[in-house]
C-alpha cells in the first residue's frame, strides 16, 4: 500500500471513531431533554400557584414590605448567572456569560455595583481566569438541578437583600439563565427577581381575566408575606435550573448532531481522496508493468538479430 | 350531594394530590384550621405538621406537610408545600431511623420532621 493511501485509511478510522462518540452523545442528549422537560412541567403547579398567592397578598394588602418596594437610589445589585458545568454544548454557556456581561453593563450605566453568583463550572472558570471577584458559587448539579440546590442558591441571595445596603446587602436581584423555547431554540435571557414589579406578576397571573378576591390572611398579611417571598425566588430559582438545564440538553444536541454530520462530510471526502490515491497507485503500476515489458520486448528482440 | 372543594396538593417539584374533598384540617402558624366549601378566601403560613383531608366519596387522605402555605378561593383550595408525602409514601421504618438519628444528634428540625411523618402514618 502506498503511503499516500495509508495516510488517508488511517485518518478515515479516527474520524469514524470521533463520529461514532459525538453520535452517541447527541442521542444521550437527546433523551435527557425530555426528562429535564418533564421535570420543568411538573414544577409548574408550584410555580403558578405561588405566583398567584404573592400577587394575592401583594395587590390585596397595603403592606409595605422592603421586598416589594424599590429603593429610592438603588446602589448594589446581585447578578445570579446559570451556566453549564461541562462544555461541548455548542454557544450555550458563552451565550449565558455574555447576556450576563452585557446586564453588568445595564447595571453598571445606572450607577450600580454587581455582585455576581455563579452556578455551573463554566462561568466560574470564565470569571476566574479574568480574576474577577465572584461572590458565590455552585458546581456539580447543572445536569439534574433539585430543588434543594435552589435552596442552597437561594439563601445567600435573600440573606443579601435583606441586608441593608450599606453594610454591603444589595437592593435588586437578577438572574441570567437560558430559556428553553423549544428543541431548536434557546435564548439566554436577564429578568429581575426583586423587587417583584407587580405590573408583570399580575400580568402573568391574571392573563386568563381572573380577578383576585380579597383574602384573610393567617396570621397576618406581612408574616405572610415574609414567609411567601423567600420561597417565591426558590421557586424561581428553580424553575430557571431546570429551564437551564433543558437548553443545556439541547444546545449539546444540537452541537453533537452538527459534529457528527461533519464527521460523515470529513469521511466522505477523505475516502474520495483515498480512493483517487489508490486508482493513480495502479494506474502507476500499470504503466510501470507496460514500460518494463516494453523494455524486456525491446531488449530481447535486439539479441536475436 | 354535599357541597365540595377542590383540593391541589403540590410540592415543589410535582403534584401530590389533587380532587374533590368536604373538609380540608392542616396547621397554621396561629393554630389548626379547618376548611369547608364556601370559606372566605384565606391565605395563610402552613407548620410544619399532617394535613387531613376528607375526600367527597368519604375516605380520608393524610399528609405529612414540612413548611408551605394554605390557600383557598372561589371553593378551590391550594395547599403548597416545599415537601409533601401522603401517608402511604412514607416509609415507616425509615421515617424511625431518622426519629432516632436526629435524637442523638439533638437537630430538632429533623426530629420534627420525623415526628410528623410517624404521626400522619398513625392518623392513616
Amino acid at each position: 500500500m502506498g503511503a499516500q493511501l495509508r495516510v488517508y485509511k488511517r485518518r478515515i478510522q479516527a474520524v469514524t471513531a470521533t463520529k461514532k462518540i459525538t453520535k452517541a452523545m447527541e442521542m444521550i442528549a437527546a433523551s435527557r431533554i425530555v426528562k429535564a422537560q418533564r421535570k420543568v412541567a411538573a414544577s409548574m403547579p408550584y410555580a403558578t400557584e405561588l405566583t398567584r398567592a404573592v400577587t394575592a397578598v401583594a395587590t390585596g394588602s397595603n403592606t409595605n414590605h422592603p421586598l416589594t418596594t424599590e429603593a429610592e437610589s438603588p446602589a448594589r445589585a446581585a447578578v445570579l448567572l446559570l451556566t453549564s458545568d461541562r462544555g461541548l454544548a455548542g454557544g450555550y454557556s458563552s451565550n449565558a456569560i455574555k447576556a450576563a456581561e452585557r446586564l453588568r453593563e445595564r447595571l453598571a450605566a445606572e450607577g450600580k455595583e454587581v455582585d455576581t453568583y455563579i452556578v455551573g463550572r463554566k462561568g466560574v472558570a470564565y470569571y476566574g481566569f479574568r480574576e474577577r471577584k465572584v461572590s458565590g458559587s455552585w458546581t456539580g448539579f447543572t445536569d439534574s438541578p433539585e430543588y434543594s440546590d435552589a435552596k442552597k442558591i437561594a439563601e445567600p441571595l435573600i440573606a443579601s437583600i435583606q441586608k441593608d445596603t450599606a453594610e454591603g446587602g444589595v437592593d435588586e436581584l437578577h438572574i441570567v439563565f437560558t430559556e428553553f423555547v423549544s428543541m431548536m431554540t434557546q435564548n439566554a435571557v436577564d429578568g429581575r427577581m426583586l423587587p417583584l414589579s407587580l405590573d408583570k406578576v399580575e400580568e402573568e397571573s391574571t392573563e386568563k381575566g381572573e380577578i383576585l378576591p380579597l383574602f384573610d390572611f393567617e396570621p397576618s398579611a406581612e408574616d405572610v408575606l415574609d414567609a411567601l417571598l423567600p420561597r417565591y425566588v426558590e421557586s424561581r430559582i428553580y424553575n430557571a435550573l431546570l429551564q437551564a438545564a433543558a437548553s443545556e440538553h439541547a444546545a449539546r444536541r444540537r452541537a453533537m448532531k452538527s459534529a457528527t454530520d461533519n464527521a460523515g462530510d470529513l469521511i466522505k471526502s477523505l475516502s474520495r481522496l483515498a480512493n483517487a490515491a489508490r486508482q493513480a497507485e495502479i494506474t502507476q503500476e500499470i504503466s510501470e508493468i507496460v514500460g518494463g515489458a516494453g523494455a524486456l520486448a525491446d531488449a530481447s528482440a535486439g539479441s536475436d538479430k | 350531594m354535599a357541597a365540595e372543594l377542590h383540593v391541589e396538593l403540590v410540592a415543589a417539584d410535582r403534584s401530590v394530590w389533587s380532587g374533590e374533598a368536604t373538609l380540608v384540617v392542616a396547621r397554621t402558624t396561629s393554630g389548626d384550621i379547618g376548611v369547608m366549601p364556601g370559606h372566605q378566601p384565606l391565605l395563610g403560613v402552613l407548620e410544619s405538621g399532617p394535613v387531613t383531608i376528607r375526600t367527597s366519596d368519604g375516605a380520608t387522605v393524610v399528609a405529612a406537610v414540612h413548611g408551605g402555605f394554605i390557600s383557598f378561593a372561589d371553593n378551590k383550595l391550594s395547599l403548597l408545600a416545599e415537601i409533601a408525602e401522603l401517608a402511604d409514601e412514607i416509609d415507616v421504618q425509615r421515617a424511625e431511623r431518622a426519629l432516632e438519628r436526629a435524637k442523638s444528634d439533638t437537630d430538632a428540625a429533623a426530629e420534627r420532621r420525623a415526628d410528623v411523618r410517624l404521626r400522619a402514618v398513625a392518623a392513616h
